[in-house]
């Protein structure tokens, strides 16, 4: 590519398929960034218990509104997907699976278990509730 | 003394000893990420299995569940190890993608800040119906 120098690029993020290693990687950051604007709503959630039943029964109901149900979805799979992710990541520090292969095999069984998890625990969750 | 230089390279045998690196807080950022992430995974299991059987529980029920102590202790350490987690990530991906140094540094302490009040606020919110009973 032309950049006047002949020096390498670093991969030009629009046009550049990320590799399933690479977009496994930004995606952890991206839901561990999510989870922390997420930790609000459970410290809102243990503030309104301990305000008592009037505000928490407020709380429980928006938690349980459409956009509540939506929300709490995407906080279930991104904290599925860091939890899923980070094992694989401490895998890793360990000193095991650096081989692309293993590397690549890890990435789909993190997406799988954060996807199935995520759907277990709402069918649970739907048919204890 | 600290110039003698050992064979494996330029830094010096004090530099080595102390293994504090470029960043000069060595390894013990990375090492506090590594230990709180792997006493997250049962903290976390337990929240949301917790967190299910609890679904549409009513106020009393809440209480009731949380005046147990170890309830209580174990809603503490997923809140505060959570945040001592949250602060570490945030301030890696912070160092990685912001460069101006002030806006760096303020983000940080923005951040580091807000995630201690959290973890203060909730931690008093989960004593306070621990003890109210």
């Amino acid at each position: 590519m032309a950049n006047g120098s002949n020096r390498p690029l670093s991969p030009h993020l629009q046009i550049y398929r990320l590799p399933l290693t690479a977009l496994t990687s930004i995606t952890h950051r991206i839901t561990g960034v999510a989870l922390s604007v997420g930790t609000v709503l459970l410290v809102w959630w243990l503030v309104a218990a301990a305000s008592g039943p009037e505000y928490f029964a407020y709380v429980q109901d928006l938690l349980g509104s459409p956009l509540g149900l939506l929300a709490l979805l995407g906080w279930t799979f991104a904290l599925f997907y860091h939890l899923a992710n980070g094992i694989r990541h401490l895998v890793w520090d360990a000193g095991y699976a650096f081989e692309v292969q293993k590397a690549e095999l890890g990435g789909w069984v993190v997406i799988g278990a954060a996807a199935g998890l995520t759907i277990v625990s709402w069918v649970i969750g739907f048919s204890v509730r | 003394m600290s110039n003698t230089r050992t064979q494996a390279g330029l830094r010096t045998a004090l530099g080595r000893v102390r293994g504090l690196g470029s960043a000069k807080s060595g390894t013990g950022h990375w090492w506090g990420l590594r230990v709180t992430s792997l006493a997250l995974v049962p903290l976390t299991l337990w929240f949301v299995v917790s967190v299910i059987t609890h679904l549409g529980a009513d106020h009393a029920a809440m209480v009731a569940w949380l005046s147990s102590p170890v309830t209580a202790g174990l809603m503490v350490l997923t809140i505060g190890v959570t945040m001592h987690h949250m602060v570490n990530g945030l301030q890696e991906v912070i160092e990685d993608y912001i460069h101006t140094e002030w806006t760096k540094i303020a983000t940080l302490l923005a951040v580091k800040f807000a995630g201690y009040f959290l973890a203060a606020v909730s931690i008093i919110a989960v004593l306070k119906i621990a003890f109210g009973r």
